[in-house]
């Protein structure tokens, strides 16, 4: 097939503007990498762009002894863990009985979910049953309220539709109950799902912000994104934490580059996993739904 | 040969309810593992929005809702009286239309841009590096922008300097923050949009390119024969549900951004109702605006829905 001029700029344009759009999503977070890892002199006049100028680990030696930074990354990690785990719980147990046609109560429990997609309540009544249950200045307000999501549960429910119906006869011809059907023989089956499904969880409560904001103000349990967002738009590091001297000589423009590192380092991490995993889950699961 | 879907025993319609409830009883362990789900639900989506009746009261926390004097519509004239709450109104309104002009077609662009690489590692290097900002927080991606915009350090300053433009504090101006609004909101969220239609993309038949090829059209035109027409469908829905989010941009990213001095052209609905709802307590106008804002995005979903029927075939139910 000839390839005509016309079309040779156009690659060539499409590459060079690709390129600038990629650029654009990394060279700000090498800028702030850079600052992270510079010194006050050489921040403070404006040279680091992209690389670190008078390299110094001042800015992390401080973030990695301030005790209420690990206080957070710790609220932060359990949050993580077990609301993940909570959420895969309930997210599973609700989209599996809705994919067997012996549920009777398919179409209501449907309705009644998708109703909530469209019209939610707003801040105020949700604050005032938390406040209610108990559940405020805990972390549960961080992972109950959030159990499910909508999307979520129908992304799960068509992967369960799309096991074949062998698998169920053949747990009930060696004698198992539903819960043993669903233990032993379909949920190893749904291992990818639950992975797509356990990633986008995960991330969702690692950065948990808003709940936070509303539901929490005891300091002791203040996630670590809330922490972030003090120290980097409110120059709050060290207010009554810590009392080194290198408070004193380090950038305050480095210290919130390096918190910013910090906070998003795990997630960075994950990013490998999470390609391999998320792609393919939207892949199958937007299509189908 | 492997079924999907159908029951695993015969579903018929029962004969008498005495039949229906052998029935469910024989699949007991079905409902009871479905009970918590459905709670969960009932508690946490259902109470609150039967708690919006507050919204019609002039509640106090201490007599609770039923011991709180219904005021009727009283909230919903004072949102409308007072200026105060109309200019968080066009804000909102302002920020929500330049969303869909400029962020909603974005990813749409890219995706088809996208599609048009022949090399597939680098489409591929693209597609990792544009979709991971999606994954990090509105704080981080709040921090990430203080970062460059800063006036002493932040590296767009220095550029401008170098064109002889003086430092800007980005943030502390009113003028700017609309757009750090919507720019912030682009540079996060656009790679996911792109991977959606990417994935619309990929299930276009091909053979549909051939016949076209065959037929003598250049790629321009099949992209616009082809590609566009095929994925119109997922267009659509993802256009319905974005106008249903019309006035819902997001607390946290607003927030983030937000100081005393941009607030005038920044403060949308969500960040004030969290401002007077839970800091100042006035629990009943609060609630007020936020189902004003819920019954105006189902609305513009219903309108929205009826006119893409109408015009393109295609709707979200």
């Amino acid at each position: 097939m000839l390839i005509t001029r016309a079309e040779r700029w156009f690659n060539r344009f499409n590459i060079v503007f690709l390129s600038v759009v990629g650029l654009s999503m990394v060279l700000p977070m090498l800028h702030v990498l850079a600052q992270s890892f510079s010194d006050n002199a050489a921040i403070n006049s404006g040279q680091v762009s992209l690389w670190p100028v008078g390299f110094t680990l001042d800015n992390y030696k401080l973030i990695l002894n301030d005790p209420s930074m690990w206080i957070a990354f710790r609220n932060s990690v359990v949050i993580t863990v077990f609301g993940t785990l909570i959420n895969l719980a309930a997210t599973t147990t609700l989209a599996y009985p809705l994919s067997r046609t012996e549920y009777l109560y398919r179409k209501p429990v449907l309705v009644m979910v998708l109703i909530t997609l469209i019209f939610h309540a707003p801040l105020i009544p949700n604050y005032l049953l938390i406040k209610q249950l108990g559940m405020l200045n805990t972390l549960w307000a961080l992972m109950i309220p959030g159990a499910i999501s909508a999307f979520n549960l129908f992304v799960m429910r068509s992967f369960f539709l799309n096991l074949p119906n062998e698998l169920i006869d053949s747990g009930k011809i060696d004698g198992c109950g539903e819960f043993r059907t669903l233990w032993h023989i379909v949920l190893p089956l749904s291992k990818p799902a639950m992975a797509t499904m356990g990633i986008i969880y995960a991330v969702g409560n690692w950065n948990t912000y808003s709940s936070a904001i509303y539901y929490i103000d005891k300091r002791t349990l203040i996630p670590l994104q809330v922490r972030l967002r003090e120290i980097v738009f409110t120059d709050t590091f060290g207010a009554a934490d810590s009392t080194s001297e290198m408070l004193l000589t380090v950038s305050p423009e480095g210290l919130k580059m390096a918190v910013i590192v910090v906070a998003t380092v795990p997630i960075m991490l994950i990013y490998p996993f999470l390609q391999k995993h998320f792609i393919k889950g939207m892949l199958v699961g937007s299509i189908k739904s | 040969m492997s079924s999907k879907i159908g029951p695993t025993e015969a579903v018929q319609p029962f004969a008498t309810s005495r039949e229906k409830r052998a029935f469910i009883r024989k699949y007991w362990a079905l409902y009871v593992i479905s009970l918590p789900g459905i709670v969960y639900f009932i508690v946490f989506k259902y109470f609150p929005l039967f708690g919006s009746v507050i919204a019609f009261q002039d509640y106090n926390i201490f007599k609770g809702i039923a011991g709180s004097p219904w005021v009727g519509l009283e909230h919903f004239q004072r949102m409308f009286a007072y200026p105060e709450f109309l200019t968080i109104l066009k804000n909102t309104l302002l920020i929500g239309l330049y969303d869909l002009v400029f962020a909603f077609p974005i990813p749409i662009v890219l995706a088809l841009l996208l599609n048009e690489l022949r090399v597939m590692a680098f489409k591929r290097l693209v597609q990792t590096v544009v979709y991971m900002p999606h994954f990090l927080s509105w704080v981080i991606v709040g921090g990430v922008l203080v970062g460059i915009m800063s006036p002493e350090t932040g590296i767009i300053n220095t550029i401008l300097g170098f064109f002889g433009i003086e430092p800007i504090y980005f943030l502390g101006e009113n003028e700017y923050i609309r757009s750090i609004l919507i720019g912030s909101g682009i540079w996060k969220e656009s790679g996911w949009g792109t991977i959606i239609y990417l994935a619309a993309i990929a299930g276009i038949n091909p053979d549909l390119y051939e016949a076209s090829q065959i037929d003598g059209a250049g790629r321009l035109r099949q992209t616009l024969s082809i590609t566009i027409p095929s994925i119109l469908p997922t267009i659509m829905i993802l256009f319905l549900l974005h106008i249903g989010k019309f006035l819902d941009f997001g607390f946290e990213r607003v927030f983030v951004f937000l100081n005393s001095l941009n607030s005038e052209n920044g403060e949308i609905i969500d960040t004030y109702v969290y401002r007077a709802g839970l800091i100042d307590r006035q629990y009943s106008y609060t609630t007020a605006i936020g189902l004003f804002k819920s019954v105006v995005g189902l609305v513009l979903i219903a309108i929205g829905n009826t006119l893409s029927k109408k015009t393109t075939g295609e709707g979200l139910y």
